[in-house]
């Protein structure tokens, strides 16, 4: 029960003179349960690698396993796959068309062929999950605020119950309380349910606090793989590739070189607040 | 899959063809298609070939790139070339079941092929080497005079290069939603008729909305930047004919001349 990319190249424009590598030789495995976040900056080749998880982009060359089968094989079942690894795109509510909430939710579930009461069910419950006001159920998705469209949308895809959810850059456009929101959600959904998550973000402030690894693309490879504290301790590389490590790290690492014995590979304000005031209790 | 469309697509790259004034694009090309309606043999059709194969070299568009952008229309040419082929009456050449091809038959379909062929090459070769805006520039010069009867010129060439410009914008949203909605199980591929309209809903509502947003967002940036139409608007860079325009439209007319004549002489 994992995903395994196997030496997988992708190729934008074929063969014109317009061609584009996004995606260089990215051999990956994702065991199940993992919280992985995935940060590049933009045109990192991020997107196009989520995309070719459920089968969306089919690879110029290389492999990628589920559940131990190969997806590209004859006769492999991608509208399966499709609802066992949930893709939520990025701004995600320019997906909505229904004319109230709860309809649209249940067009994942419905595609899947499921029986009327389920489909129901399952919308239902996955709206509750998201922690939408029940008054709104009924209401055009066009009517909501941004945060809770973007709710919606990603019950639309949970309504499907997948395996595995990634998110595409599931905070973009929203504002600091909304990111809170939406990211302390995925936290939870994250170890409620043992779902997989892979979070695909520019931020680093925004994976620090939440993923149990980070995977660091740029020009469409691999450059960093580990936990936040690993990539962390390479922030100098990360700033060269136009990418930042989050606050906390650059204050400790100005705290060190004052001097002061605090551990500068803190990712969290957290644990950095726990260290300054071992300080002072010294 | 949406990214094959070439046809209405700049290709950037150096060459003299992009160099040129639009008006002598647009001029050079209504002439062309023109004067492919003129040839009564074959010695025409050569001549317009060599020409055109001519003006692809100068303007260093990869001719694969353009042959790409032709696969939208092999459909249509298809349809053309097998009724012109089968159901044009006259000396039969060949003839199985009801079907026969006759001489005149063969000869219309090859014209035919020949004729939309080289119209759609030649006018794809204009908006390979013209910017959409260097293109509506040069429509709205030459469409000056119905200032005259009062047409909105300059209003109507302002939403035509915005037309332009949003094609390539809105194609990248449909792929996008398509996408999107693929990844919550949505189909558009299978089922009949009913079903594949069915199936284009949640593909339609979402891109129809996009585009009003665009459109709103559009209108606002034009209008915060004081935009209000064209009466009294000057241009930053006016179009004027240069040398190399003059020796372009002397090529054209050349070239027209030339292969009138030998389309037109008693041969084939």
């Amino acid at each position: 029960m994992s995903i395994i990319l196997d030496h997988v190249n992708y190729i934008y424009g074929g063969d014109t003179p317009l061609a584009v590598k996004a995606l260089d030789d990215v051999c990956l495995t994702i065991p199940d349960g993992q919280f992985l976040g995935i940060i590049g900056h933009t045109g990192s080749g991020k997107s196009t690698l989520v995309q070719h998880l459920n089968g969306l982009l089919k690879a110029s060359s290389g492999h990628i396993y589920f559940d131990g089968q190969d997806i590209y094989e004859k006769g492999y079942d991608l509208k399966a796959l499709r609802s066992k690894v949930g893709l939520v795109f990025q701004y995600p509510e320019h997906q909505l068309f229904e004319i109230d909430v709860f309809t649209d939710v249940c067009f994942g579930p419905k595609n899947l062929g499921l029986s009327q009461s389920e489909v129901q069910y399952r919308a239902y419950e996955a709206l509750k999950s998201v922690g939408l006001p029940e008054d709104l159920y009924y209401q055009s998705p066009f009517e909501l605020s941004g945060g809770q469209k973007r709710r919606v949308a990603i019950a639309g895809t949970l309504a499907m119950k997948p395996q595995v959810l990634i998110l595409d850059e599931p905070t973009a456009g929203l504002d600091p309380r909304g990111r809170d929101e939406i990211l302390d959600l995925i936290k939870k959904l994250q170890t409620e349910s043992g779902m997989t998550i892979l979070l695909v973000s520019h931020s680093m402030e925004d994976v620090a606090e939440y993923v149990d690894r980070i995977l660091v693309i740029n020009k469409g490879s691999i450059l960093l793989d580990g936990v936040p504290r690993e990539v962390f301790r390479h922030y100098q590389e990360l700033e060269q590739i136009g990418l930042a490590a989050p606050q906390v790290t650059y204050i400790m690492h100005a705290l060190r070189e004052k001097g002061l014995e605090v551990d500068d590979s803190v990712t969290t304000i957290d644990e950095a607040v726990d260290q300054i005031a071992g300080l002072f209790r010294r | 899959m949406l990214r094959d469309i070439t046809l209405g697509q700049y290709y950037q790259t150096e060459s003299v063809l992009h160099k040129l004034d639009p008006r002598v694009k647009i001029g050079g090309t209504l002439l062309f298609i023109l004067t492919l309606f003129f040839y009564k043999n074959f010695l025409g059709y050569l001549a317009a070939i060599l020409f055109l194969a001519a003006v692809i070299r100068l303007s260093h568009v990869p001719f694969s790139y353009m042959i790409k952008g032709m696969r939208s229309i092999l459909f249509l040419l298809l349809i053309t070339v097998v009724f012109n082929l089968f159901l044009t009456p006259g000396t039969v050449l060949v003839s199985f079941w009801k079907l026969k091809i006759t001489q005149e038959g063969l000869k219309a379909a090859v014209t035919i092929a020949l004729r939309l062929t080289m119209l759609i090459i030649g006018s794809s070769l204009m908006t390979l080497t013209t910017t959409p805006n260097n293109l509506t520039d040069g429509m709205e010069k030459m469409m000056g005079f119905m200032k005259i009867f009062k047409a909105p010129v300059h209003e109507m060439a302002m939403m035509m290069s915005i037309a332009l410009r949003f094609i390539p914008i809105l194609l990248e949203e449909t792929d996008k939603i398509m996408k999107a909605q693929m990844a919550r199980g949505a189909d558009f591929e299978s089922g009949n008729l009913i079903a594949r309209a069915k199936a284009m809903v949640p593909l339609l509502v979402p891109l129809f909305i996009s585009a009003f947003r665009r459109a709103n967002d559009l209108a606002m940036a034009m209008e915060a930047r004081c935009y209000r139409g064209g009466e009294g608007r000057t241009k930053m860079k006016p179009l004027q004919y240069k040398k190399r325009d003059y020796l372009a439209y002397l090529c054209m007319v050349g070239f027209m001349a030339g292969s009138i004549w030998l389309g037109r002489l008693p041969v084939l």
